[in-house]
């Protein structure tokens, strides 16, 4: 842990990556008592102060009912982690055990899910999400599900390459010897050997989960107002181009720096334990 | 069969028929999981009771879903993919309308992609650990860093408001009246022999082009570059250093070449990400492409129209993995001499 903290930190670009998330994560948690206007996370009025450009008052300007933008920035990083967080401890898993049962079984059951996997990578993974949203109503909850769904198959391929060439393996042939169980040679000898690329493939798809929650908000198809979510934030704004810029720049600089820090801690971090692509 | 390309493209087409058959599968079981009754939402609140019972029985509702799916496949295969209750068309039309836009729009974006990121990623590999690599390496992690919306929306403040170089939205001026052929915009512009008009028309689509091509420029260049950096370590580079060849041919002919075969298969993958990223792009230029349909047809909960839709995108993803395929095939003389089906 302190070892390969010492080479994250020696690399200036992951330690700036590793900053930028540090510095979101804790804005966001502390966002109730640092926002300048806590409660215009809600469905607030104060149309004395609305499309006012950034100024002292309000950092980042405000939007066209008068709410602070920042204050809603720091409210949507909230959700957009929590977003991120609940998906990638779904979806790795599921595509984890599948793309073992694949890779190790091999034969039938290795063809019937490695297709079904294709399948679902056969379709572009955003049109999938879009095409779920389109069919469920529009909450988080949903958007989770629908972005879990997109989200498997990618850890079921990746797992699923990894544990076919471990098969091999004289350590798994040995347990296979001595009579151990195929749960046990797939998840306690074969899994730990595909840690490394989950959890480097995990750090780098925060970004990507962020990306993608916040392109189905813009759509109108992921969480929905008054919820502050810098993908709808973005997209009201859009219309009031470009008079009102900060409407739609700084929530779209805000995804850039949250998704830009996991994407510089995730490479350093691929470094660190040693995984290529 | 003799030409192991032709073995190759006839098994890839195989397995792009099973995957095409699972996404049908897959299409159908979420227009099912649809709450509600899909005849009572396609008539509007104000249907009688006795109207909806016959449009269920119209659209196959009331028997099992083996039966539904079976419907559903048949029609396909006609080519008739139901009427849409947004346009009140039938989809295929719509589709045929729309898709090439959105084609020309990807397939531009493409080559920009290609264009931009090969370049930087041999730059990159060729100058490793040295300040060029680090500036490609800062480019390209920033271009994945954000949707294409955010970059859309940027490139559009800075290129078409601050320095209006390229117009805002739409695919082309109203001045021009161009007779439709391919739905190309600019292949229907040349063909018109309207060279003001083919102008316009790329003018028209670099900007919303360029949004889609940024984040898949860095993966292709960081691809490029890894793949090239392990390349620069085999023997024969080393081979042909001794030899005293310029460094620029080496790259060119002896590290560039093996290091594209893997490139191709992210740039099919990049290609997928860039037919999803279109409804990003095409909603903030107003291009008036299948995706900006899709988005319309979704937030009506336009069943036909969704799952044409998907199916049609889908199935363009398939077709151009195939040529990603086929190109590596040919690409690669292990391949193109082989005598037997190594794949």
């Amino acid at each position: 842990m302190i070892r390969a903290f010492r080479i994250l930190s020696g690399n200036p670009l992951s330690l700036l990556g590793l900053c930028l998330v540090a510095l979101v994560v804790l804005v966001a948690l502390l966002a109730p008592w640092i926002a300048p206007f806590p409660t215009h996370n809600g469905a607030v009025v104060d149309f004395a102060f609305a499309n006012q450009e950034p100024s002292p008052r309000n950092w980042m300007g405000t939007d066209l009912v008068g709410r602070d933008i920042f204050s809603r920035v720091l409210y949507a990083y909230q959700v957009s982690l929590f977003l991120g967080l609940v998906v990638l401890a779904i979806a790795p898993p599921i595509g984890a055990m599948i793309g073992l049962l694949a890779g190790y079984m091999g034969g039938w059951t290795e063809s019937v899910l490695m297709r079904i996997v294709d399948v679902f990578l056969s379709i572009p993974p955003l049109v999938l999400a879009i095409a779920m949203m389109g069919v469920l109503e529009p909450t988080l909850t949903n958007a989770m599900l629908a972005v879990t769904v997109m989200w498997w198959p990618w850890y079921a391929r990746l797992v699923y390459s990894i544990a076919r060439s471990e098969r091999e393996e004289g350590y798994v042939l040995a347990a296979e010897v001595i009579g151990a169980s195929t749960v046990h040679i797939a998840f306690r000898e074969i899994l730990p050997n595909c840690l490394p690329a989950i959890i480097t493939k995990m750090t780098l798809d925060m970004g990507f989960v962020i990306i993608i929650a916040s392109s189905l908000s813009f759509l109108g198809l992921g969480v929905q107002p008054p919820t502050p979510d810098l993908g709808s934030m973005v997209a009201e704004g859009a219309r009031y181009l470009p008079d009102s810029w900060w409407l739609t720049v700084f929530p779209g600089l805000a995804i850039l720096v949250v998704v830009f820090g996991f994407n510089l801690l995730g490479d350093g971090l691929r470094e660190v334990l040693g995984v290529n692509q | 069969m003799q030409s192991p390309v032709l073995r190759l493209l006839m098994r890839r087409l195989g397995i792009s028929l099973i995957v095409l058959i699972g996404v049908s599968m897959l299409i159908f079981s979420i227009a099912r999981v649809i709450p509600g009754d899909p005849a009572r939402i396609a008539l509007g609140p104000n249907a009688t009771t006795e109207q909806v019972a016959n449009l269920r029985a119209e659209m196959h509702l009331d028997d099992s879903l083996v039966v539904q799916y079976g419907h559903f496949v048949a029609d396909v295969a006609r080519g008739d993919l139901g009427m849409s209750l947004y346009t009140n068309r039938p989809v295929t039309l719509d589709i045929a309308q729309f898709l090439p836009a959105t084609l020309e729009l990807v397939l531009f974006a493409g080559v920009i992609m290609v264009a931009c990121g090969l370049p930087l990623g041999i730059l990159a590999a060729r100058h490793k650990g040295r300040w060029q690599d680090n500036l490609v390496r800062l480019f390209t992690l920033l271009t994945v860093s954000a949707p294409s919306f955010v970059w859309a929306v940027i490139l559009m403040l800075l290129f078409a408001f601050y320095l209006p170089l390229f117009p805002i939205a739409g695919r082309i001026s109203d001045i021009y009246e161009i007779e439709r052929v391919t739905g190309f915009l600019t292949i229907d512009t040349l063909l018109s022999g309207n060279l003001l008009a083919f102008g316009n028309a790329l003018s028209h689509l670099v900007l919303p082009a360029c949004a889609l091509a940024l984040s898949g420029i860095g993966q292709a260049a960081r691809l490029t570059r890894a793949n090239m950096v392990e390349t620069y370590d085999r023997p024969y580079i080393e081979m042909a250093q001794a030899y005293g060849f310029f460094p620029s041919r080496i790259a060119r002919m002896y590290a560039f070449k093996p290091s594209l075969i893997p490139s191709l298969t992210i740039i099919g993958l990049d290609f997928a990400a860039m037919l999803g990223n279109a409804f990003l792009v095409e909603a903030v230029f107003a291009w008036p492409g299948l995706s900006r349909y899709g988005v319309a047809v979704i937030l009506r909960k336009d069943l036909n129209a969704i799952m044409g839709t998907v199916l049609v995108i889908a199935l363009t993803f398939l077709i151009v993995n195939i040529i990603v395929d086929l190109l590596i095939a040919f690409l690669n003389p292990r391949i193109r001499h082989s005598t037997r089906a190594s794949l």
